[in-house]
């Protein structure tokens, strides 16, 4: 594998792979497998003392509302959960559509994220708000079934109107080092997710999930992400928020470097979707504070970053009320959801 | 007589919020002095932030505090006093070193915090009993009015008495159910903060009751105009102005405000400082015929 490098403003030297070497790794398994682990190791220690003193950066006053907003903008509010009812994704639309009904300024939340079964409620409920419906799919959340179920619930939740699919990788297969598998199984997702003829905007994003928890160590994360960018991912994404650790700042950080050193590489823009775990303003701040050091304000836009969360709504909503009225809010003022 | 080759150790206390003992948020503290002016220790001087902390801390433990059964409650505080008993030769030093007092009339201070726990705790059981009633009505109903627990309750504790005076405002709100965050005597901290230490070591869950230390004109408009604060108990509060200013700011979420008002700590206490933090709530139940 052939490797140039170049040096990051934020003065982190990185070996990039060339665009050769990518168009070579998709050509056979051994190849895939060459390529994955070619790619520099991650400096665990490293990219944990980055992440924690990019924690540390202090964003107040204007900025800070300027980054509640685009947090608010970049959430996908998601509700996956065995006891989800219509009348329950129904009010979670509405908050979406109107996060704080009390201040109109409020931007609208990106995306609501559902099982597949909800998506028509979702679609209806939205309307033409402009707010995408993601659906999951491929047996989430621990992929196990086999692929034609696995495309069969993809199709199914484009045909009810998902904007956006997240899939789950197997990582079964990944942590057994059968990467062609994962490979060809992300693709025949990416067909699925095809809309038919004649249907707008071409197909649904594809956002995959490699769960990050079950990975174990930070190499694993960077080769999956470039797994999954290879295969032909829009969208990155850490966790299912079904298992624990899930979106870390470190894990974060090692998926930002990776669309940014694929961007470099390829030309492709990458989204990247931290999931799970993410519950307060300081948390979310955090990670755009890591997004524009990491990948550039090129990702600072729901169409390149979103975070996955539920409870995190309420506590931005909290501070930015906090900022205009000047005084502390309480949970009692917002929705329970 | 002090070994006089001993070097004093001294220290620097921390707040008490959900529990556990945190350094003020902004890392500020200040000079707790005694009676005389002499340097006692240092206190933490807590932040806007502690006191939306403390809120949060209170908030997360008024469900489960106020779930418990009133006897349990009563149980509880009747082990603070048990604990204050245990450490009495502290709090008379203590108290006698902030106020001033005399041993014998600082011994005769705890001693009555310790009575007023105790009475406090008595009346856990029993304040439903004497203020709750089951109502006649024009209908086949079986109708009962109850005192509930009004949530997170603010406290400014007198500046003058500083054990009695805050055990007199602390008890009586937590025994009822609610959740308390005080804001200590300003220039008296010392015996507020030995008291957590009893908190800490009783079976009070934590967050019940959330003590800070710090300046009372900057930390009390955050919690008057808290709109996560139910009620605000401005027992400690001198000034006529800043007073009516904090009423003001309380009435944004409408919440209960116990005004200012000449206290003696030392009079046995009637049952108004129970009351005003219960609201009532009226049940209509049918009756089968």
């Amino acid at each position: 594998m052939g490797v140039s490098g170049e040096t990051y403003t934020d003065g982190v030297t990185s070996v990039l792979p060339t665009t050769a070497g990518v168009d070579e790794a998709t050509r056979s398994e051994s190849s895939l497998r060459r390529f994955l682990h070619g790619l520099p190791g991650v400096d665990q220690v490293g990219a944990e003392a980055r992440a924690a003193s990019l924690a540390t950066r202090s964003i107040k006053t204007t900025a800070k509302s300027w980054a509640i907003d685009l947090a608010i903008s970049m959430i996908d509010l998601t509700t996956l959960e065995g006891q989800d009812t219509p009348g329950k994704v129904r009010a979670l639309c509405a908050k979406a559509k109107a996060p704080d009904p009390a201040d109109p300024t409020c931007p609208q939340v990106a995306a609501i994220c559902v099982y597949p079964d909800m998506v028509p409620i979702a679609k209806q409920a939205l309307g033409s708000s402009g707010i995408r419906v993601a659906s999951v799919a491929t047996a989430f959340p621990s992929g196990r079934a086999a692929l034609d179920i696995k495309l069969a619930d993809t199709a199914d939740a484009v045909a009810a109107g998902a904007d956006e699919i997240d899939m789950v990788i197997d990582r079964g297969a990944f942590l057994s080092g059968r990467y062609q598998a994962v490979f060809d199984e992300i693709v025949a997702i990416k067909e699925a997710a095809a809309r038919p003829e004649g249907a707008d905007k071409g197909s649904a994003h594809l956002k995959v999930i490699l769960e990050t928890g079950e990975l174990v160590t930070y190499d694993n994360v960077r080769r999956a992400s470039w797994l999954a960018m290879l295969a032909g991912a829009d969208f990155i994404k850490t966790s299912t928020g079904k298992i624990q650790p899930a979106a870390t700042l470190p894990v974060t950080l090692v998926m930002l470097e990776a669309v940014r050193d694929f961007r470099d590489t390829t030309g492709r823009q990458v989204g990247v979707k931290p999931a799970g775990g993410i519950r307060t303003s300081k948390d979310a701040i955090r990670n755009l504070v890591l997004v524009n050091e990491t990948a550039g304000d090129d990702w600072l836009d729901p169409d390149w970053f979103r975070i996955g969360a539920s409870s995190l709504l309420n506590d931005l909503l909290m501070q930015r009320t906090k900022i205009s009225t000047g005084r502390y809010s309480g949970p009692d003022y917002f929705t329970l959801d | 007589m002090p070994d006089s080759s001993r070097i004093d150790v001294r220290k620097t206390y921390k707040l008490f919020i959900g529990g556990a003992f945190p350094r003020s948020e902004s890392g500020r503290t200040y000079v707790a002095e005694d009676a005389k002016g002499r340097f006692v220790a240092n206190a933490a001087l807590a932040s806007r932030k502690d006191a939306r902390d403390a809120v949060g801390a209170a908030r997360k433990a008024f469900a489960g505090w106020s779930a418990r059964t009133p006897y349990n409650r009563g149980q509880v505080v009747y082990r603070i006093a048990e604990m204050l008993e245990g450490r009495r030769a502290q709090f008379v030093d203590e108290v006698s070193q902030s106020e001033g007092a005399t041993a014998r009339k600082a011994d005769s201070l705890v001693a009555a915090s310790i009575d007023r726990l105790v009475w406090y705790a008595g009346w856990a059981d029993k304040v439903a009993q004497v203020v709750g009633s089951s109502n006649p009505v024009a209908g086949p109903y079986f109708d009962f009015s109850l005192p509930e627990p009004t949530g997170v309750v603010a406290v400014v504790a007198p500046p003058d008495s500083s054990l009695l005076g805050l055990v007199s405002v602390v008890a009586p709100a937590i025994v009822t159910g609610n959740t308390v965050v005080v804001l200590a005597a300003e220039g008296r901290p010392l015996p507020a903060i030995t008291l957590t230490e009893v908190l800490a070591t009783s079976d009070l869950p934590g967050g019940v009751v959330n003590v800070l230390t710090g300046r009372v004109a900057e930390v009390t408009p955050w919690l008057a105009s808290h709109m996560d604060v139910n009620a605000i108990d401005l027992a400690g509060i001198d000034d006529a102005e800043l007073a009516r200013d904090l009423e003001v700011a309380a009435a944004d979420n409408l919440k209960r405000v116990l005004r200012p008002r000449a206290e003696t700590w030392t009079r046995t206490p009637d049952l108004s400082r129970m009351l005003w933090a219960l609201e009532t709530k009226t049940v209509w139940h049918p009756i089968g015929v």
